[in-house]
């Protein structure tokens, strides 16, 4: 059935449809009406779940940490400084191992204070290992949401859905709502290999000792060392894994993607703009336009930012002459983090191979400032001449 | 022999003796007890234990005499310091080491 609503509520309905356990946030701006709309469905009884309200988003990401610890299938959203605020609790859910699902409605972080939409809050989590999946348009929202909890409860590790604020989060637009028993089909219910029983009662994430050690049981338990090993090779795994979850959701809703990048136009393109969320479907206008004119160019999007798609990436890119990527978030001191990620991989994939593509980093819209098209097409058609700057130019800035 | 097949990804222990780990190697002091001025030693009746009942880690035994558990003690000297009579002296570790070389 296809619906039009904003993109805070096909979050929503994503997880009422994935019959979320347990749901515990604290409002802020853009997160807020997805929240709202949950709080609903559980108060009116649509949704059998536990919504907690509470005090502060590292309260928030607390309750969802207990709770899957306790086998609940949990949920939780933020946005900008309420994510940064969670930022110990989130190291801590991915090296619980607990499957939570979380949306981020990307928003510029303060100082100096600003609620607009650009991508710093979950890029600076990139490193707490959870994995990152961008949305661009309201069908990917609710879908992601569907096929994050099985990918989360299949690797036991947490997912941010992330989509932009304001632009995806507050707009309207048709999609389609799946139907709940595709859904039941799709996603069993949660069955941790562990939930908290008073009948065996067991410490979780004690301290953990630099050497491994004789548990009770006289087996040979991991240190801290295997424990953050495991976590890393099960994200590496995580890439195959994630390809899984697409057939299956293609073969029970009929809606087919590529799991780890979205390609448009790219296949005989000399040049590709590379991106993440709602800007790469801007991009594709810009593509349009400069095809018009006669410019072999195409936009790939990047959906799963952790784990790396790496391979996928370098082997998409071989051959082209060069690269465009287009962020709205800047790795401070340096330049943009998906530029320097994607130019690793292609040294990792392509050197050697005499085609390594030149690089180009363009910084967009940081906090809300408007992105025009007409502004990004004619970044793009300059960058196509020659490579502009060894160092990120930041577009429409008016210093 | 490493921990590649072990049951779990993650931290997880159960009640039981040293399911943290041997924390006894944290100790760099060692309590060590003089009999002779341990009362339930010199009276040689169940009396005070006040180094058992403080005992954070609970490797102090209820008997005469006390014994400690060095495998979890922690050497924080809780014990020495809650003694009534003095008769725990926190040592150091390193003198032991020393003992054990010779």
């Amino acid at each position: 059935m296809h619906i039009i609503e904003n993109g805070n509520v096909a979050a929503a309905l994503g997880v009422k449809l994935c019959r979320a356990n347990v749901i515990a946030a604290y409002p802020i701006t853009p997160q807020t009406p997805l929240t709202e709309r949950l709080s609903e469905y559980v108060e009116s009884g649509e949704m059998k779940a536990e919504y907690i309200p509470v005090e502060s988003e590292h309260s928030a990401l607390a309750v969802c940490i207990a709770a899957s610890s306790a086998g609940a299938r949990t949920f939780t959203a933020t946005s900008a400084n309420g994510l940064l605020y969670m930022h110990e609790q989130v190291q801590w859910a991915s090296g619980a191992r607990l499957p939570i699902v979380m949306c981020v409605v990307n928003r510029a972080v303060g100082a100096p204070w600003n609620v607009w939409n650009d991508q710093q809050d979950s890029i600076s989590q990139r490193d707490t290992g959870w994995i990152q999946i961008y949305c661009s348009d309201h069908q990917q929202i609710i879908d992601t949401v569907i096929k994050a909890y099985w990918l989360a409860e299949k690797v036991s590790i947490p997912i941010m859905v992330c989509y932009d604020g304001y632009i995806l989060s507050h707009t309207y637009m048709p999609f389609d709502l799946p139907d709940q028993e595709k859904v039941d089909a799709f996603l069993p219910p949660f069955k941790p290999e562990y939930a908290l029983n008073p009948d065996q009662p067991a410490n979780l994430n004690t301290v953990t000792l630099p050497d491994v050690r004789t548990d009770i049981h006289g087996e040979l338990a991991h240190g801290y060392m295997e424990i953050r090993y495991l976590l890393q090779e099960d994200l590496r795994t995580t890439i195959t894994a994630a390809a899984e979850a697409e057939k299956r959701f293609a073969d029970i809703f009929g809606r087919v993607s590529d799991p780890h990048i979205e390609p448009y136009r790219c296949d005989d393109a000399d040049f590709v703009a590379v991106g993440m969320g709602s800007l790469t479907y801007q991009l594709r206008v810009c593509v349009d336009a400069l095809r018009n004119e006669g410019f072999r160019v195409g936009v790939m999007g990047v959906r799963y930012y952790r784990p790396f798609p790496d391979e996928a990436i370098a082997q998409a890119m071989k051959g082209k002459q060069g690269i465009i990527v287009f962020e709205k978030a800047l790795s401070y001191g340096y330049e943009g983090a998906l530029a320097s990620d994607l130019k690793s991989a292609l040294y990792e994939h392509l050197a050697g191979t005499g085609s390594l593509p030149a690089v180009q980093n363009f910084i967009a819209g940081i906090g809300g400032r408007e992105i025009r098209t007409e502004d990004l097409t004619n970044t793009f058609r300059a960058a196509l001449q020659s490579r502009i700057s060894k160092e990120p130019l930041w577009i429409g800035l008016k210093l | 022999m490493g921990t590649r097949n072990y049951r779990r990804k993650t931290s997880h222990s159960e009640h039981g003796p040293g399911d943290g780990g041997r924390t006894g190697s944290w100790r760099v002091e060692r309590p060590v007890l003089d009999q002779n001025l341990c009362t339930p030693c010199k009276r040689n009746k169940e009396s005070c234990f006040i180094c058992w009942l403080f005992c954070p880690e609970v490797v102090i035994s209820r008997t005469i005499p006390p014994a400690f558990n060095l495998e979890y003690c922690k050497g924080c000297g809780i014990c020495a310091e809650e003694c009534p009579t003095k008769a725990i002296t926190m040592v150091d570790e390193a003198k032991f080491s020393e003992e054990e070389k010779e």
